[in-house]
C-alpha cells in the first residue's frame, strides 16, 4: 500500500521544512543561550567556559532587579492603556464601522508600515519641550513651567503604549466582530439595559480578544528597549537595554543570557497563567480546524 | 428629548474612537510634514521651514542608500523563502490529522510569545558558538525566515480555516491528480491568504531592528543605520525614505486586500447561482 503510506507521510513532509528551520535557528539557539549562561570567565583574553555557573542568575537578578521591575511596572501601564484606548475603537468598528469597517481597520494597522525607530522618534517631535503638548499642558498647568515630558517615564510609556497598540486592537476587534448580534438583541429583549447588555454579554464574549490583545502587547512591551533609549534616559531602561548592552557592548554573554532566560521564563508563566485562564484554543486561533 | 438623551452615548463612544484613531495616526502625520522640513542643526526634530530638497536628494545622506538596498534585499529574499516554508507548514496543519499536531501548534506559537532581545540574543549564541556562518547577510537572512515563519503560518492557516474542500473534491472527481488538483485549485483559493502573508512578512523584515542588531555583523540595513544616526545626525532623508517604503506597503496592501476580494467573488461562484442559471423563458 504505497499510495496509503505516501498519504500518512505527506503532512510531515509538508512540516519537515518549516518546522525544520524553527528547531535549528530558534529552538536550538536556546539551548545554545543556555549553555553561554552558565559559563563563567571574562571577554577579554580567555573567554567564557562551561562551569555550571548557576549563580549567574541569581547575580544577574540581583544587580538589575530594578530593571526587570520596572519593565513590567511598564509594560503593564502601557497595556493597560493601550486596552483603555483600544477597547472603545474595536468596539466602534465592529458595531458601527458599517461600510467604513475595512478603511478604519487599515488606518489601525498604518503605523506598522512606518519603520518603527521612525515612529518612535517622531514622538520625540511631538513631546519637545517646546513641542505644542508641552506647552498646551504648561497652559493648562498639568506640567509646571520648567518640566518636560521626554526624557521621562511619561514619554516612555506614551512610546510603548503608541508602538504596540496595533496589537491590542487587532484581537479584540476579531472577538468582537464574531458576536452573535442575536445574542445582543435577546439581552435587550429581556430587559437588559444597554450597560448590562454590555458588562454581561459583550465583554464576557470578547474575552478571547481581550487575553490575546494584552498577551501581544504585553510581551513585547515588556522586552522592548527601543522607546526607554531614544525617548528615555539610563533612569528608565527596562532590561531589554540591559540585555542588549551587555551582550552586544560588554560582551558579557553570560550575564546576557541569563537576563534573558528570566525575561522568556516569566514571560512563558505568564502566557501559561492567561491560556489556563482563556482556554488554548482562543489564545492560539486553532478554533474550527479538522477534528 | 428621550432620543437625544440616548443618543448622548453614541457621540461620546464614536468621538472618542476618532480621537484614538488620530493617535494612531499622528506619529505618521508629523513624519509626512516633517520629511518637507529644512531642520537648523543635524536633527530634525524641530519645524524650520518647508524645503523640497530632502525629496530632490533622498539618498544625499551617505551610506542610506546601501542600507535600504541591503534592506531590500534581505525583506525580498526572506519574504519568498518563509512564505512558501510557512505555506506548507499551515497547509499540514490544517489539512491532516497526524500525531503531534497539537505541540506542533503550540510549538509555532512560541516564537510569537518570545520577546524580541530573547530571540536576538539566542541566534547570537548560536552564531558565536558555531563560528561560522560569518556575521552578516546570511545569518541577517535566516534570522528573518525564523521570526516570519510563525506569523507566515497563522496568517495562511486562518485563511485555509475557511476554505471549501469541495472544490478539491470536484477537481479530484473529474479526474485531476494531486499534484494539478494543488496547482489549479487549492493555490489559487489560497493565493490571497498567502499574498497577505507575504506582504505581512516584508513589512515585518524591512522594519525589525532589534533581531537584526543582534545577528548583523558589520552590516547596515536601513533600521540599523536610522539607528546609528539617531546618537549623531537625523536628515529628513531618513524621514523621505521612511514615507517610501511606507507609501509602497500601503499600495501593496490595497492591492492585496481588492486582490481578495476578487478571490473571495471567484470563490463564491456556485452553480446554484442564481446568475449562472438560465432562467426558465416565461410562458
Amino acid at each position: 500500500m504505497p499510495g496509503a503510506l505516501r498519504k500518512r507521510s505527506l503532512p510531515y513532509l509538508l512540516l519537515l521544512p518549516g518546522l525544520g528551520w524553527l528547531l535549528l535557528f530558534f529552538a536550538l539557539p536556546l539551548v545554545y543561550m543556555l549553555l553561554e549562561s552558565l559559563k563563567s570567565g571574562s571577554p577579554f583574553g580567555g573567554g567564557f567556559t562551561l562551569t555550571w555557573e548557576f549563580s549567574n542568575y541569581t547575580d544577574a537578578l540581583k544587580d538589575y532587579d530594578k530593571q526587570f521591575i520596572r519593565s513590567y511596572e511598564y509594560a503593564g501601564l502601557a497595556t493597560l492603556i493601550a486596552f483603555l484606548i483600544g477597547y472603545p475603537l474595536a468596539y466602534v468598528i465592529a458595531f458601527r464601522g458599517g461600510k467604513w469597517r475595512n478603511a478604519m481597520l487599515l488606518l489601525v494597522i498604518v503605523p506598522f508600515f512606518v519603520t518603527y525607530l521612525i515612529r518612535t522618534l517622531s514622538w520625540e517631535t511631538i513631546l519637545s519641550d517646546s513641542g505644542i503638548v508641552v506647552s498646551t499642558l504648561k497652559s493648562l498647568g498639568i506640567v509646571s513651567e520648567d518640566g518636560r515630558l521626554l526624557d521621562t517615564t511619561v514619554s516612555v510609556v506614551a512610546g510603548i503604549t503608541y508602538n504596540f497598540l496595533p496589537f491590542m486592537i487587532l484581537p479584540l476587534y476579531a472577538s468582537l466582530e464574531r458576536i452573535d448580534h442575536r445574542l445582543l438583541e435577546a439581552g435587550y429583549d429581556l430587559y437588559g439595559r444597554r450597560r448590562d447588555v454590555f458588562w454581561r454579554v459583550t465583554l464576557p464574549l470578547s474575552m478571547p480578544g481581550v487575553v490575546a490583545g494584552t498577551l501581544l502587547t504585553f510581551i513585547p512591551a515588556a522586552g522592548d528597549f527601543i522607546n526607554a533609549q531614544l525617548l528615555g534616559t539610563p533612569k528608565q531602561y527596562m532590561i531589554g537595554n540591559v540585555i542588549q548592552s551587555r551582550f552586544l557592548v560588554l560582551n558579557d554573554y553570560p550575564t546576557a543570557a541569563a537576563l534573558s532566560f528570566l525575561l522568556m521564563a516569566s514571560m512563558l508563566i505568564i502566557v501559561l497563567i492567561w491560556a489556563r485562564i482563556a482556554g488554548t484554543e482562543a489564545l492560539l486561533g486553532t478554533e474550527g480546524e479538522a477534528r | 428629548m428621550t432620543a437625544i438623551r440616548r443618543r448622548a452615548p453614541d457621540w461620546l463612544l464614536n468621538g472618542y474612537a476618532g480621537l484614538a484613531l488620530i493617535y494612531l495616526l499622528l506619529p505618521i502625520a508629523v513624519i509626512l510634514v516633517f520629511s518637507f522640513n529644512d531642520p537648523v542643526g543635524r536633527f530634525n526634530f524641530l519645524w524650520n521651514e518647508f524645503s523640497l530638497d530632502a525629496w530632490k536628494h533622498p539618498f544625499a545622506v551617505p551610506g542610506v542608500q546601501d542600507a535600504l538596498k541591503t534592506s531590500i534585499e534581505i525583506a525580498v529574499v526572506s519574504t519568498l523563502i518563509a512564505t512558501a516554508l510557512g505555506t506548507l507548514t499551515a497547509l499540514a496543519l490544517v489539512r491532516y490529522e497526524f500525531r503531534g499536531r497539537a505541540p506542533v501548534n503550540f510549538f509555532i506559537f512560541i516564537p510569537l510569545a518570545t520577546p524580541e532581545v530573547v530571540l536576538g540574543a539566542a541566534l547570537l549564541s548560536q552564531f558565536l558558538n558555531w563560528g561560522s556562518p560569518a556575521l552578516g547577510f546570511a545569518t541577517i537572512l535566516i534570522a528573518h525566515v525564523m521570526f516570519n515563519l510563525s506569523f507566515v503560518v497563522i496568517t495562511v492557516r486562518s485563511r485555509l480555516i475557511g476554505f471549501d474542500r469541495a472544490l478539491e473534491e470536484a477537481a479530484q472527481d473529474l479526474g485531476a491528480t494531486p499534484w494539478e488538483t494543488f496547482r489549479l485549485v487549492t493555490l489559487p483559493l489560497i493565493m490571497p491568504g498567502v499574498l497577505s502573508a507575504a506582504l505581512l512578512a516584508f513589512a515585518l523584515s524591512i522594519d525589525d531592528f532589534v533581531i537584526t542588531n543582534f545577528n548583523s555583523g558589520s552590516t547596515i540595513t536601513f533600521p540599523l543605520f536610522i539607528w546609528g544616526a539617531a546618537r549623531v545626525a537625523i536628515a529628513p532623508q531618513i524621514y523621505v525614505i521612511a514615507t517610501m517604503i511606507f507609501l509602497f506597503t500601503v499600495a501593496m496592501m490595497i492591492l492585496t486586500v481588492w486582490q481578495q476580494r476578487r478571490a473571495e467573488k471567484m470563490a463564491s461562484v456556485r452553480p446554484d447561482d442564481a446568475d449562472l442559471v438560465a432562467e426558465p423563458a416565461p410562458g
